[in-house]
């Protein structure tokens, strides 16, 4: 049998470090593995359990992995708008907003979330593409403007329709957690703990993604496990239950070579920001919203249980017209689903297709997403 | 009967001429939650080493190996409606398919259960 190995791998030989919780996750019974430069829980009891569970109840995510990045200064918003393809001016003080981090050719370096902090933004970016987030926002903001790497913080991820109830038992602020709305975050406590809890995840359901000090990690981790509701859920459940919810993956379905058009992302680009320009990228951005594009991002749905992989040709007869970014089981549809990349001609919904796996055709009908209709807390 | 093991975590019992093939408690345990399997046909001719089935768990595609050549004469239907029968039973009702040995003597390359177990501890 062979194992084709489905991870990313750091392409740099850096010395795999200890997250926060690593040795907690050990004692949970996790199957670690490398990701992204870290040893990461891939999964406890089994995928499919972890997903299903999260789904129903409330999973608990270790996501500390990821960058959280502080910026801070004089013109700040100027500075970060003639990078990213914000519009800060709407950003208000309690709010986060998605974004892309585009290069100057349009093509996707990462994507994020931007939240207004009082006096500085917070950035969070994916844990593969930190480093260079980093020396690219280095590189291209005002020397005035200073970056600050927050690595003493964790980031956990409480997701799932039963994630308030165990949360809000625990979590004490100027005010009610309960009024938090998706894509909104507040300073509270935890036993004790200053965190940051906002109200947002990569799930499809309600969640919140609580930023805490690395030293808090352990403790808030058994208090929230300690809750009926909720269990440790690994990066495996992440993968499936993102792509049910229909979001892209950073180094899958999004690449330097992406466009964010053609990504299906134009609402990460900001409404007055299209119109105006200014931003790394804007020149391509608004000639092909202007023109189009010549592909899109598609959800599949697979006939039977053979799951389609990244890197699958999309077929219309004997004509390659797209390939596959993101394709694995649906534990919540119990049927295969992928996503990818498709000539616009094929990328209407209900569009028969079919998907060369391994030399096997398998027959796949273009679908709306999100595969799972999302439950965010509005 | 005596059953057998190979390096890429394949086992299979041996009884005169007949063989049952399936993957190893270990290799299930690696792969995760299994969603789908894709097994040989009935008459399939077989040589030792080739790909006859794929595994496809949650994560990730798997070929799984002949461990011996000759002609497959019954498949594990069972798989089609309950793949996770290979997580939940794999060294008995999740084995793969029945084979007829051409070549006994390929049977002499690989291992007994002792020296597959000390196998798996050095990975």
């Amino acid at each position: 049998m062979s194992i084709e190995a489905n991870e990313d791998t750091t392409e740099d030989t850096i010395e795999v470090q200890p997250l926060p919780l690593d040795a907690w996750h050990r004692e949970q019974g996790a199957q670690m593995v490398e990701f992204a430069g870290y040893h990461m829980p891939i999964q406890y009891e089994g995928i499919i359990a972890e997903h299903l569970w999260t789904r129903e109840h409330a999973g608990l995510f270790d996501v500390s992995h990821m960058g959280q990045l502080l910026l801070s200064g004089p013109d700040l918003d100027a500075a970060v708008e003639a990078i990213l393809p914000i519009d800060l001016s709407t950003l208000k003080l309690g709010s986060q907003r998605y974004s892309l981090l585009l290069d100057k050719n349009g093509g996707v370096l990462d994507d994020l979330m931007v939240s207004r902090w009082p006096n500085d933004l917070y950035l969070v970016v994916n844990g593969a593409t930190k480093w260079d987030d980093i020396a690219y926002l280095r590189e291209h903001l005002p020397d005035e403007i200073t970056l600050n790497h927050l690595e003493d913080r964790a980031l956990l991820a409480l997701q799932g329709p039963e994630a308030y109830a165990a949360l809000a038992r625990h979590a004490k602020g100027e005010y009610d957690l309960g009024s938090l709305k998706f894509m909104k975050f507040g300073r509270f406590t935890l036993a004790g703990h200053d965190v940051t809890i906002a109200r947002a995840g990569y799930t499809g359901e309600d969640g919140f993604e609580i930023s805490l000090s690395a030293d808090a990690a352990e403790e808030i981790s058994n208090l929230l496990c300690g809750e009926p509701e909720v269990k440790p859920i690994g990066l495996g459940a992440r993968d499936s239950l993102r792509l049910e919810a229909g979001l892209p993956l950073y180094g899958h379905d999004l690449s330097p070579e992406t466009s964010p058009i053609a990504a299906d992302l134009v609402f990460g680009i900001n409404k007055r920001r299209r119109a105006e320009g200014g931003f790394h990228g804007a020149s391509r951005v608004q000639s092909e919203l202007a023109d189009g594009t010549q592909t899109k991002r598609v959800g599949l749905a697979l006939d039977g249980r053979r799951a389609a992989r990244e890197g699958d040709a999309i077929m219309a007869g004997d004509t390659q017209v797209g390939m596959v970014t993101s394709g694995g089981f649906a534990p919540s549809l119990g049927h295969p689903i992928a996503m990818g990349y498709v000539a616009l001609q094929h990328a209407e919904t209900g569009t028969e297709l079919e998907i060369d796996v391994r030399g096997k055709r398998l027959s796949a009908k273009v679908v709306q997403m999100p595969f799972v209709p999302n439950r965010y807390f509005r | 009967m005596p059953r057998y093991f190979t390096e890429d975590h394949e086992w299979i019992d041996v009884e005169g001429e007949m063989g049952t093939v399936g993957i190893t408690d270990y290799a299930q345990s690696q792969l995760g939650d299994i969603t789908f399997v894709e097994l040989p046909e009935k008459g399939d001719q077989l040589k030792k080493g080739d790909a006859p089935c794929v595994v496809d768990s949650v994560k990730a595609a798997s070929d799984v190996y002949s461990p011996v050549t000759g002609e497959v004469i019954e498949v594990n239907g069972d798989l089609d409606e309950q793949p996770e029968l290979v997580n939940s039973d794999a060294e008995d009702g999740g084995w793969f398919f029945k084979i007829r040995l051409a070549n006994p003597d390929e049977l002499s390359g690989l291992m007994d259960a002792d020296k597959y177990s000390s196998f798996v501890d050095g990975l």
